[in-house]
């Protein structure tokens, strides 16, 4: 990879860091509502991923899906927009955290059942072998918790069974929202799920990105090559609880402290410093930069207007559709409910 | 500058949190990072970090209070910054709080809980009794539609529907009904005559009848004999556009007790008193061969038919007295009449008089003048008749009422008048309020 | 014109819209060798071959979820649940996928698939595999949901159906694959969704009905002529949208009502159309809104019983009769 590559794989990670940290935050201000997912500590997963992927292949992930809406390639604007339910973010307001998405970059969410994109992965794959995509792979994602529900077993064995270019990538991070692997599970390694369908399995360290992109690349070409789903388990940490208000109880802060010492973001900076690929000042150029766009991104979204009274009855259907039901203040235009 | 710490939304539906404990006190330095104190929430207790360093200078909250969030905890100075009650005032305000007085000042804040005496609930001994629709008779939405729109009373319907339902076709069968009355009687006529002529021999007749006359016949007779002859009559009819009348009537009746309300009537007469304001020929007496008293009060007196008879009972300065209370005196008065308790004083002095045949389905007809009285109007039944309105063929409420008068005292251009004008208080009703 | 069973029907607006756009495709359970387990894609397996008739696993959350993958990629799916009873094993994907993903992304995602999945009840089938769920699922947005009663609407509205860009649930009913009737010939034959139907005039008594309760209200209307009572049947055609139109239309004129679903009666379609008739068409009213439905029971597995429980054409004619007050 050129030093340019490192750079901006580099300064990718921070953005994440500090979108998420900025999240964090205006959640505790109120400004974001619902539920907020970080994904601090597993930065190295989404970046790794996403900068070895090809334009045509399919990215779908669950509700921890901020990481990968930036790496997707989604402006940090539209997604700090869509955190504050603006109607500049990227699904106009009307998703929020867990449900970023753009088409056009191959990124299709941001999902919030536990496990029910998992079918729709496949299914997606199944698109591409239909209409003759025959070098797209579709790469999803899911935590190990999801490996127990209905849908991974119905959309794994489907993928199989019907020979679909699926990577199947496991970002375990050991807790499934408060519960550990030993507690859902009943194997120890998720990959032993996949031997279950007979489908080939890896198991990988989740913290250093240039391993990610060694091993995922590698993976990739054989599911591009081979046309048939392989399962991925990526080990990694999340160093904040589950979601906003999560009072962590099932861990001590022992344990985050340890994992916070293999930071992914703490070891790419080793690493491009031992390879002497970059300077400390080119790098913290980087943070710093890092940071004015996210600052730039805050400050957009604040001052995005938010949705107009009529974007609730906006893309409910594609054909034109009379609304059964305006609520009753719209149906009366009462004034001050 | 010194900055506010406000209470952290640690959760998508935590509305308040309680500070259980300070973990950085008054004066401590704070890194990015420590935490600064234990809040409690409905799901658990949270260590919260600060966003900032600097020094501790301010505890805004104590331990063991709630706050909504974003209410401000405690206030972060920078390392050497030494912020003054004023300033630390200034932005508790402007974050929309109290400002905070010094300890020995600070009154501890009680919880006062609020003793809502909860009453009893009644134990339900006794039965709900069914609460019965509204109007006391149960109808369907269209059926009361329909009897609106006929002007057909829903208590005169029948019910064919469910615990006595008024509904759609009650109401049709009403109508017909009522249209078909007045042909029953001709159908029973027509049949008569038809019966074929057949050997017929008259049997047992009953024998002839003779009746003694009341005081009052005898009276009533003398005077009626005296004015047809003597009183040259002449008879004035018109028809009266009744609609806005009837529509007031009801509305008013609807404000009225059930004792109270106002008869077709009492307007005629409050209309009557006031027109004749206007025309004192109508409201006079031949006083002799040269002279006419046009009289000051204007008294009506109303027709009332009693046992054997007939008698007048006067509404005295009718043009004075609001509608209800010429109600009220008319329908005291006659009931007196009729129970043969009337007074003298309610019988007498009557100035102009009315005669209404209405409620007995008659069309119109010309009435006797009362002497000493000039003119009596004879008031026929208010109906639904066809009419026509711009060329257009309707349905209209119309009355006819005939004027009699003495053409010794008037004639007939100005009775007309008297006519014209009465019609306008009858048909603009309002004005009889005015 | 050509007279055909409901099935014939079904089956020709499929064959003909997997004729005319290669991305159509049908998967489900025994869709393709068995040819169908109502026979409906018999013949397609052979003629269309494996890649676009999909036998696929039990795993419904799987048929529908991949499915919905599939229209992502542009695709126009026709996923089969061998009945609406398995269609429960598939909520989460019928209701919180298919429904929302074009709302919750802001309009990113099209989502042009079909769900074709068979209700009703009297087969002896038990009461797991006998229900009539239909208006559970007209009660979300985002998803259209639409059962015919004709097998000329059968064929219209799955033409429809297939070629908008929305996700439509289309319900059928095993009982009325055999019922016949006048169908058109033409490939582009279509019938719109969220409109109703009226299938027979009448002004004296409004009855409307869909799926399995069409024919019966046109046989209880023929009981009701017998006596002088002619009345028109509206058929809903569509769950979602709602079109009540005519059937106020024919309220206003005869100004009584009877719905009849072969569900059941609480939280029915029933109570929907009773209640929007009352909100439109209050001073019109002569007497409540009558439905018939289905008995509040789980259905049992005898003959009889199943009967006794399920609305039938005699219920029909007897509640036209009370609101008649005749």
């Amino acid at each position: 990879m050129e030093k340019k590559g490192y750079l901006e794989l580099y300064q990718e990670m921070v953005i994440i860091r500090l979108v998420e940290e900025r999240s964090a935050e205006l959640y505790q201000q109120g400004k974001i509502g619902g539920f907020l997912h970080l994904y601090i500590g597993q930065e190295a997963v989404c970046s790794g991923i996403t900068s070895v992927r090809q334009p045509q292949d399919r990215i779908i992930t669950a509700y921890r899906d901020h990481g990968w809406a930036l790496s997707a390639g989604i402006d940090p604007k539209n997604v700090m927009a869509e955190l504050l339910g603006k109607q500049d973010g990227c699904s106009k307001g009307k998703g929020g955290s867990m449900h970023m998405a753009d088409t056009e970059k191959n990124f299709w969410g941001g999902h919030a059942i536990v496990g029910a994109h998992i079918p729709i992965a496949a299914g997606m794959a199944l698109g591409d072998v239909y209409q003759g995509n025959d070098d797209a792979v579709t790469i999803c994602m899911f935590g190990e918790g999801a490996t127990n529900i209905g849908f991974f077993h119905e959309g794994l064995n489907l993928s199989k069974v019907w020979h679909l270019p699926v990577l199947w990538v496991c970002e375990n991070n050991i807790y499934g929202m408060g519960t550990t692997m030993e507690r859902a599970s009943a194997v120890s390694e998720i990959r032993q799920k996949a031997e279950g369908y007979g489908m080939p399995n890896d198991r990988i360290e989740g913290m250093d990105v240039m391993k990610i992109r060694e091993e995922v690349s590698r993976v990739l070409e054989k599911v591009r090559k081979d046309g048939g789903p392989h399962l991925l388990e990526v080990m990694t940490y999340r160093y904040r609880g589950h979601s906003m208000g999560d009072p962590e109880r099932y861990r001590d802060k022992e344990e985050v402290k340890k994992w916070e010492e293999v930071d992914p973001i703490g070891i790419l900076r080793k690493h491009i410093l031992d390879e002497e690929v970059a300077t400390e000042a080119e790098l913290d150029e980087q943070d710093q930069e890092a940071e004015r766009i996210v600052d730039e991104a805050v400050e957009f979204a604040e001052s995005s207007p938010n949705p107009p009274n009529e974007a609730l009855f906006e893309n409910i259907y594609v054909e034109p559709t009379p609304i059964e039901y305006r609520g009753y203040a719209m149906e009366h235009e009462s004034e001050g409910r | 500058m010194a900055e506010l710490v406000t209470m952290p939304k640690l959760g998508f539906d935590m509305a308040e949190g309680t500070l259980v404990r300070w973990v950085k006190v008054e004066g401590d330095t704070v890194e990015k990072g420590d935490v600064i104190a234990e809040i409690e929430t409905d799901k658990a207790t949270v260590e919260v970090e600060s966003s900032h360093s600097g020094v501790m200078v301010r505890h805004l909250a104590e331990e063991g209070t709630a706050l909504p969030v974003n209410s401000p905890i405690a206030v972060l100075a920078e390392k050497g910054e030494e912020p003054s009650e004023d300033e630390i005032n200034a932005l508790v305000e402007e974050a929309g709080g109290e400002p905070q007085k010094k300890d020995e000042e600070k009154k501890e804040r009680k919880e006062t809980v609020d003793k809502e005496e909860k009453p009893e609930p009644a134990a339900n001994e006794k039965e709900e009794p069914e609460v019965e629709p509204a109007g006391g008779v149960r109808s369907s939405p269209l059926a009361r539609r329909m009897a609106e729109e006929h002007d057909v009373r829903l208590e005169k319907v029948e019910g064919s529907g469910p615990q006595g339902r008024v509904v759609k076709k009650d109401i049709e069968t009403f109508l017909d009904s009522m249209r078909e009355e007045g042909r029953v009687e001709e159908a029973e006529a027509v049949g008569k005559a038809m019966q074929p002529l057949t050997a017929f021999s008259v049997g047992e007749v009953p024998e002839d009848e003779v009746v003694e006359m009341s005081r009052l016949r005898q009276a009533i007779g003398r005077r009626m004999q005296d004015s047809n002859q003597n009183s040259p009559h002449f008879y004035l009819t018109r028809t009266f556009k009744t609609g806005e009348m009837m529509r007031l009537r009801k509305e008013l009746n609807q404000l009225l007790p059930e004792s109270e309300k106002l008869s077709v009537n009492d307007f005629i007469l409050k209309a009557s008193a006031l027109a004749l304001r206007q025309y004192p020929n109508l409201n006079a007496s031949l006083e002799d061969d040269q002279h006419i008293r046009r009289h000051g009060h204007v008294n009506i007196g109303v027709a009332v038919a009693v046992e054997g008879g007939l008698m007048t009972v006067v509404c005295k300065d009718a043009d004075q007295k609001p509608i209800r209370l010429i109600a009220q005196e008319v329908r005291e008065m006659a009931t007196n009449a009729r129970e043969g308790k009337v007074r003298s004083d309610d019988i007498e002095g009557s100035t102009f008089s009315i005669s209404n045949l209405g409620m007995y389905a008659i069309d119109d007809f010309t009435a006797i003048i009362n002497p000493p009285e000039s003119s009596i109007l004879a008031v026929g039944a208010v109906q639904n008749v066809p009419v026509v309105e711009e060329g257009e063929l309707a349905v209209g409420s119309r009355m006819k009422a005939t004027l009699s008068a003495d053409h010794r005292v008037t004639d007939g251009a100005e009775a007309a008048e008297f006519m014209g004008v009465l019609a306008n208080y009858l048909e603009e009703p309002l004005r009889l309020m005015l | 014109m050509s007279r055909m069973t409901m099935r014939e029907a079904v089956s020709k607006a499929l064959w003909e819209e997997m004729e005319r756009d290669e991305k159509v495709f049908i998967q489900g359970e025994e869709v393709g060798i068995w040819g169908g387990t109502y026979a409906v894609t018999k013949g397609f397996y052979d003629h269309f071959g494996e890649k676009r008739v999909r036998d696929t696993p039990i795993a419904e959350a799987a048929i529908v979820g991949s499915a919905i993958g599939a229209a992502l990629t542009g695709l126009r799916p026709v996923a089969e649940l061998m009945t609406i009873n398995f269609a429960f094993v598939a909520m989460d994907h019928i209701v919180n996928e298919a429904a929302k993903l074009h709302y919750m992304f802001g309009g990113q995602f099209k989502l042009p698939l079909v769900i074709r999945a068979v209700s009703g009840g009297g087969r002896q089938l038990g009461a797991t595999h006998s229900q009539t769920p239909d208006a559970i699922f007209a009660h979300f947005p985002g998803l259209k949901v639409v059962s015919p009663g004709t097998p000329a609407d059968a064929k219209g509205l799955l033409k429809s159906a297939i070629r908008i860009d929305d996700p439509v649930l289309f319900i059928e009913n095993a009982t009325l694959y055999q019922t016949k009737g006048e169908v058109p010939d033409d490939k582009d034959y279509l019938e719109p969704i969220g409109k109703s139907k009226v299938q027979r005039e009448g002004d004296d008594v409004t009855i409307v009905a869909y799926s399995k309760m069409v024919p019966a209200a046109l046989e209880a209307a023929d009981m009701l002529a017998e006596d002088g009572i002619e009345a028109e049947v509206v058929d809903l055609r569509s769950l979602r949208p709602l079109d009540m139109e005519p059937i106020i239309k024919s309220f206003k004129r005869t100004n009584r009502a009877v719905v009849a679903e072969e569900g059941w009666r609480s939280y029915g379609v029933g109570s929907e159309v009773s209640a929007r008739i009352y909100e439109l068409a209050f001073d019109y009213v002569d007497a409540p809104v009558k439905r018939v439905a289905q008995a509040e029971v789980p259905l049992p597995y005898n003959a009889e019983l199943e009967q006794l429980a399920l609305p039938q054409t005699e219920d029909i004619y007897h509640a036209a009769k009370e609101v008649i007050y005749g």
